[in-house]
């Protein structure tokens, strides 16, 4: 699976932090969200779906 | 299950199709919605859509609703539980056997005469048009209420230099964060250009045929061309208001896993409501809580969806903490918990050239809220910590 932030349309509101820690955080200053791993395993499947579908701007995409 | 209706077309009617679909339901699927829009985010509505950086196109709803029949432009004007169908305002009448009741709300008009042109509230897309093409050059712009939208509609004007004076009877604009950060949002708003008019109430919106000018109560009269009313909300719920369940200051009461109650207090399985149409049992209000923030529409429709396709017994309950934002100038305004349950207001940091502000709120010395200015990692940590208490 690849994860895609479109960087446009990130807003940080960060319910992906909240869903999927592991793999999105954001910093105070930050204007968008770090991805920390763009290609996890598909142990993060459910985290990192769920934090696609919290996202209230659609900004997430997952590849594969 | 094969009919699930969904009466209202905005976030909670959308996500819960969405979700529902999601779930593997494949029976028909009716939303009824009174816009002739499919449905929209509202968020943009005051910012993005008012500033005309976004266009209406791009303030559509992300993802798609598969198979659904719409029935846009209707109104639902009675809920006939016995028979378990919705009638229309085209007096057709639509069965179900799983109901959503997400009606939402409708701005608050002013409750006084108005002149026939100029005075607007906010709340759909037409809304925003109709407000954004009153706004010539040499504007002068009249908000009363200090709320979010309120505020935003300021900052969005002021970044474009209108001249705009916001009225509110409170002594503080958005005033649901105590009073120690509303006034640091009081001098933000300020620095930028903005007069308020605190702790004074409106006498009447004066003018003959096109609005002129506000009058307050204290006498001062503030020339206006153009009003923006930002009162408040009322509950779309007189469609179902004689259908017997419980209802609450307008809206509906549901039990944690969101389904409505009637009005003996027994669960109705069989109807489900989200968004600000309706009350849940939040562990921090006295008894139900209506909240009108974009994320409980998200967080009910989606638990809703998935509920509405299990057996009572096997239902989740509700573990969202309400959480909102506000994008006003350079300062992005977030929070989590809630808010109206605070006693005490304490700032925990602060740096007023940043400017950045968190705030924690306190009732009888529990932690039930924070709100952040530009702080969006530490928000993270109370929208956590406030996850990690039992739900209701």
């Amino acid at each position: 699976m690849k994860i895609t932030v479109d960087t446009n349309l990130c807003e940080v509101h960060g319910d992906c932090v909240v869903a999927a820690p592991d793999i999105f955080d954001i910093g105070e200053d930050d204007e968008v969200v770090q991805v920390l791993d763009a290609e996890p395993g598909e142990e993060h499947r459910a985290t990192v779906a769920q934090a696609a579908k919290m996202c209230p701007v659609a900004a997430i995409t997952i590849e594969g | 299950m094969r009919d699930v209706v969904v009466v209202g077309g905005g976030l909670a009617g959308f996500r819960f199709v969405q979700t529902l679909r999601e779930a593997g339901y494949d029976g028909a699927v009716t939303v009824v919605a009174d816009e002739e829009h499919l449905p929209y985010d509202r968020p943009p509505l005051s910012k993005q859509l008012l500033a005309g950086t976004f266009t209406e196109a791009q303030c559509a709803l992300p993802g798609e609703a598969p198979d659904v029949t719409w029935r846009l432009g209707r109104r639902a004007v009675r809920l006939d539980r016995e028979r378990r169908a919705v009638v229309l305002d085209d007096g057709s009448v639509v069965a179900y056997d799983g109901l959503l009741i997400a009606t939402g709300r409708r701005a608050r008009q002013w409750e006084g005469a108005v002149p026939a042109a100029g005075v607007h509230t906010l709340r759909g897309l037409a809304d925003t048009a109709a407000f954004r093409a009153d706004i010539g050059p040499g504007a002068r712009v009249v908000i009363i209420g200090a709320g979010f939208i309120g505020c935003e509609v300021a900052a969005t004007l002021r970044k474009e230099d209108v001249d705009v004076t916001i009225v509110d009877v409170a002594e503080h604009p958005m005033p649901v964060m105590g009073p120690e950060i509303g006034s640091r949002a009081a001098r933000i708003h300020e620095s930028e250009g903005v007069r308020f008019r605190l702790g004074r109430g409106v006498e009447a919106i004066e003018g003959d045929g096109r609005v002129t000018g506000v009058r307050l109560t204290d006498g001062e009269l503030l020339e206006a061309t153009v009003v923006l009313v930002a009162v408040g909300s009322t509950p779309n719920s007189e469609w179902f208001a004689d259908a017997g369940l419980a209802m609450d200051r307008g809206v509906v009461l549901c039990d944690a896993a969101c389904a409505v109650l009637d009005d003996q207090g027994a669960v109705v399985p069989e109807i489900f409501a989200a968004g600000d149409i309706a009350a849940w049992p939040h562990r921090h209000a006295d008894g139900a809580a209506c909240i009108e923030h974009w994320s409980n529409a998200r967080d009910m429709a989606d638990l809703a969806a998935r509920n509405l396709l299990l057996p009572v017994g096997e239902r989740a309950p509700l573990a969202s903490v309400p959480t909102f934002w506000s994008d006003q100038y350079n300062v992005k305004i977030k929070s989590a918990g809630f808010l109206r349950a605070v006693d005490t207001w304490t700032i925990v940091e602060e740096d007023p050239d940043r400017p950045s502000l968190l705030a924690e709120g306190h009732r009888n010395g529990e932690l039930v809220g924070a709100v952040a200015f530009n702080m969006n990692r530490s928000i993270i940590g109370y929208q956590r910590s406030l996850a990690a208490l039992a739900p209701a």
